[in-house]
């Protein structure tokens, strides 16, 4: 259902759309993170190479252009569920999702040690994120 | 183990942090004086592209974005994320106390969270040592920080 006037998206249309900018933005923060774990150091490779340098260095990584894109999915995403879902509902969910969905994904795909205080953290900032949207 | 970053990775940190949340105001204040856009009037988006407003906060963001990706570059994701999050807390304050604009109780435990959520990483290890780490090893100030083990 399309939304017209103050004519929101139903339930599953909802939090179908907020799980896909989550999802999307997840995805690119993954690449991304993935992609400088694997460029190794940016203060090393300017050093060595100068500020171009470092720029070639990320600019030429397939896996950093798929999260760039990742991203620019999640924001157009971000603009289609504002125009379908209200904004004090998508905006923090989508957030506190994206923190949560970070942490897992984190965990499972960059093999990262999520550990207690880390998950705690996640939680923190998930539910703290909501509340100062409200 | 005891984390230490240097000096000048705790500052990339801060323009993690202030630079999204510095950005983003100005796109919105220059947004505001621009008016309106629709998909109608699409070219509207290059009259904002002169606006300074606008051409301040977009090179804010593109500095957010570079200083994001070094701090990725030599920290995990899961430690500069609440970094991030902290910009919220920043826009809460200065709204609060310089455009005096009044902060709910919603929003202080909200600003409490993230706070004690970024307080949680900051005291902890910045980067998961892998094997086969592609850099030459950890940078000597940052050895302490490399670290495997659970808090």
């Amino acid at each position: 259902m399309i939304a017209a006037g103050h004519i929101y998206a139903g339930p599953i249309e909802t939090w179908a759309t907020i799980l896909t900018v989550a999802a999307t933005a997840v995805t690119g923060d993954v690449l991304t993170a993935g992609a400088m774990q694997r460029i190794g150091d940016l203060d090393r490779i300017r050093a060595r190479s100068g500020i171009s340098g470092a720029i070639r260095a990320v600019a030429s990584s397939p896996m950093f252009l798929l999260g760039v894109l990742s991203m620019a999915a999640s924001f157009f995403s971000l603009l289609f569920t504002l125009s379908n879902v209200e904004l004090s509902l998508a905006a923090p969910a989508s957030a506190s999702l994206t923190f949560l969905g970070n942490a897992f994904a984190a965990r499972i795909f960059l093999k990262e040690n999520v550990n207690r205080r880390r998950w705690l953290a996640a939680f923190f900032v998930c539910a703290g994120v909501f509340l100062l949207a409200k | 183990m005891k984390h230490t970053l240097t000096p000048q990775r705790y500052l990339i940190l801060l323009a993690v942090m202030l630079s999204a949340s510095v950005g983003d105001t100005l796109l919105s204040h220059g947004m505001s004086q621009v008016g309106p856009v629709s998909l109608a009037h699409l070219g509207l988006l290059l009259v904002a592209l002169r606006n300074p407003w606008v051409i301040t906060g977009i090179f804010c963001l593109l500095g957010f974005f570079a200083s994001y990706l070094t701090a990725l570059s030599w920290a995990d994701l899961t430690f500069v994320l609440p970094s991030t999050a902290f910009g919220y807390v920043v826009v809460a304050l200065l709204s609060r106390f310089w455009l005096h604009e009044p902060i709910t109780l919603y929003r202080w435990i909200g600003i409490l969270l993230i706070v004690c959520g970024v307080g949680f990483v900051a005291n902890g290890p910045s980067l998961t040592l892998h094997e086969s780490h592609p850099t030459e090893g950890p940078a000597p100030a940052d050895q302490g920080a490399m670290t495997g083990g659970t808090q």
